[in-house]
């Protein structure tokens, strides 16, 4: 053992073991409409599906995108030796359009300024490998996508350290909880590098206000400190208000010359807004040129694959389609988020209100026995072993307060989120009829629960965390 | 970039009968959306199977690969260095032997802390690893206060080309075996050896000495991509295969940095499960690489130059050391730089191979067509003429450059040289 790295012995750190009894359970009783409609309903993978016929559709029209031609001429053998970590050029330009297009063209970006890396996962390593090293801490406001752990603190050795946010005001940001969190770091003895945000938020659901971004904006002027937005979910807003990215807040507020311009960094990946995680395509765009530089060159350990870039410059380069496909996705996001809130409400269960995402966060603290974390496991193995429906505990996501659930409504067919929806208020209605004949079973399931979750919590539950954003 | 391009004719025959591998079609059902979800670090079975199968016949099908021992890396590049990051960290050496390809230094030291402590091999044995160099890089690395944590040799090698013989490949087996340390075999040139004699696997060492059931059979790791054998750099196709499974475990975990893209893992799963297809490949690869190979050799020997004898790779160990002014590294990038502006070849200098000896040169002809290899070497031959003929003009001439040369080379020097070296292996 001593001859492997510590990265490999201590590759639990902060890692929950939720995440890997949910995916266990939902591989091995998996619903199918047709082959087991008893099944568990995945509702834990935060995957855009509503739009593949767009896709299948552009790819019927565009066969030369995949047959490694340009205007009727082989350019496979271009492509096959292409490893340039500077990208592909038309990949890159048709990157920022629609990165651009998708902000509504209030702000533009450079393709000097962009990294392309194999999916966000690595942007946000590579970004981290740049900015910070051990003794280190980033700033991470509360719920956060549980993957950060991994991605961000793994194998740089960087710390993170939460900024506290509440529901009492919806769980954004507040200037006191970004204090809050400076002090608790400083007393851990680490040094501050910057804040990263995810807007919109995953888990919450939500686009940041123009209020939180100005509040960060002045923050991280304040410390001299990074601030990177994660703005994975960008082209998943549906509804008001209007995504407005820290780029757009920068410009308005007239702070491109200033030294705080140079501390902004955004990632971005196709893997939501596109639904193809796949494919693996994310990138890093940084106004500072020796971040952009030191990322170029990291990048090498994880390139997009030049077949990859191809395709999607030419599907990015059609205009005609992104705009087609922006508007028809938000339109198809917000209809089926609409009925998966209205299925909850009849459930008697309310969820954040959220105008972004591929989930709704989902409020089922009065459904707990208790205001504790354990109350929620409990509820949590319950709803996934007997109501079947694979959900993310809040818990996982490092929430503060008990009782919050992620739930995913776009990887599935609207058929089977009604089913999902009508065994939920199933088991709502039965666990307000008979309290306590469900105290018996509870103390019964917890004697054979508890042997299970001591043995598979000794094998490797990274195993099931994988891709889980 | 130094890849292989002799082969694309088979390559793009291939595509044109087989649509459905790039259009997302499995027997004509498209299977897009369940490509463009498929982002499990495990890998797609089908390309993972048609992988080993392929590894597997490159051997001769001396040794077989287990699926569940393989993982799936973006390049070599990134195999190199998420093994790294399982076996070693800052403290800790990895023993390499000289020369070696450069890019080592940025994938095994870079981001993750650790060192490289090199193996010295010399021309007086054809650079072979010696049990004598192995130890005396073992004292260097503890004179260093480091932890020598493995040995990585690159079989068949870049810049040698040459295949590990038998014998050094026992020397190591015994090497890792008394230190208790690991043993990294990048055999990203495996599919590359053209004439005898033929490559030999440390895996099928392994096998011979019959150690599977021992210690030393989980420190013993392989690396792969079909960046050099199937000339797909722009793909990122690299893999991991090791016999430890907890580095297994790790190094799938890591590859969440650097997955291969699933578009790409279809194309290649149909590619190479057609067994018909990769045994013309890795034939007519053969023959072209040695064809092109003797060009080289043929056209250096009319200039008087001489290379190591070579059986793999795509490209030649070159001794020049004849043409040195002095037998000193100085005198070695001052040839370099005739040979790249004023006979405008680009070829890499041993320096940057770390080689202990001046006067070696790295010579690629495999990205080039033949007709360019032919002006090369003519080229090549017409300086190699002129500098015998007229040496005051030269030194002349020299002095001039010089000069000029310096402010040019201090100001390239602070540029990043890694973007000059970015896929050169």
């Amino acid at each position: 053992m001593g001859l492997l790295s510590r990265k490999v012995t201590c590759n639990s750190h902060g890692q929950d073991s939720s995440y890997f009894l949910g995916w266990q359970e939902y591989e091995k009783n998996p619903y199918d409409e047709v082959k087991n409609p008893k099944g568990i309903i995945q509702m834990g993978l935060a995957e855009n599906q509503l739009c593949f016929d767009l896709l299948e559709s552009w790819l019927a029209k565009n066969p030369d995108a995949v047959s490694f031609k340009r205007e009727e001429q082989s350019i496979f053998k271009e492509l096959a030796l292409f490893q340039d970590y500077h990208g592909l050029p038309a990949f890159k330009k048709a990157l920022v359009d629609f990165m651009a297009e998708i902000r509504g063209n209030k702000v533009s970006f450079d393709t000097d300024h962009l990294v392309l890396t194999a999916g966000a996962t690595s942007a946000n390593e590579t970004l981290m490998f740049c900015l910070a090293e051990k003794g280190d801490a980033i700033l991470l406001p509360t719920p956060y996508y549980p993957g950060f752990d991994r991605d961000l603190k793994w194998r740089t050795g960087a710390e993170i350290v939460p900024i506290q946010c509440s529901s009492s005001n919806g769980f954004q940001i507040t200037e006191s909880a970004l204090e809050a969190a400076y002090q608790e770091a400083q007393r851990k003895n680490l040094r501050v590098k910057g804040v990263l945000v995810t807007n919109p938020s995953n888990p919450l659901g939500t686009t940041m206000s123009r209020n939180e971004l100005d509040l960060l904006v002045n923050f991280v002027t304040d410390k001299e400190i990074h601030l990177i937005s994660d703005e994975i979910y960008s082209g998943t807003v549906f509804s008001s208000p209007a995504f407005v990215s820290i780029m757009e807040v920068l410009k308005d507020r007239k702070l491109e010359n200033t030294q705080v311009w140079e501390r902004v960094h955004v990632v971005y990946s196709l893997s939501k807004d596109l639904g193809l995680p796949g494919f693996r395509v994310g990138a890093i765009y940084s106004n500072d040129p020796i971040v952009v530089a030191s990322a170029t060159k990291m990048s090498s350990f994880g390139l997009v694959s030049s077949q990859t870039q191809y395709l999607l410059s030419a599907m990015l380069s059609d205009k005609k389609f992104t705009k087609e496909y922006i508007s028809k996705n938000h339109k198809r996001l917000q209809k089926r988020q609409n009925k998966l809130v209205s299925g909850l409400e009849k459930a008697g269960i309310s969820c954040l209100e959220s105008n972004a995402g591929l989930f709704c966060w989902v409020d089922m603290r009065h459904l707990l026995s208790s205001n504790t974390f354990e109350a929620e496991m409990e509820l949590w193995k319950r709803i996934v072993y007997d109501v079947k429906l694979n959900i993310s505990p809040g818990s996982s996501c490092h929430c503060t307060e008990p009782g919050w659930f992620r739930v995913c409504f776009a990887n599935m067919s609207e058929d089977t989120l009604k089913l999902a929806m009508q065994r939920l208020k199933s088991f709502v209605s039965s666990i307000t009829i008979d309290n306590q004949t469900h105290q018996d079973l509870k103390n019964m399931r917890k004697k054979n629960r508890t042997k299970w979750v001591f043995r598979l919590s000794f094998q490797s539950f990274h195993d099931r965390e994988q891709g889980e954003r």
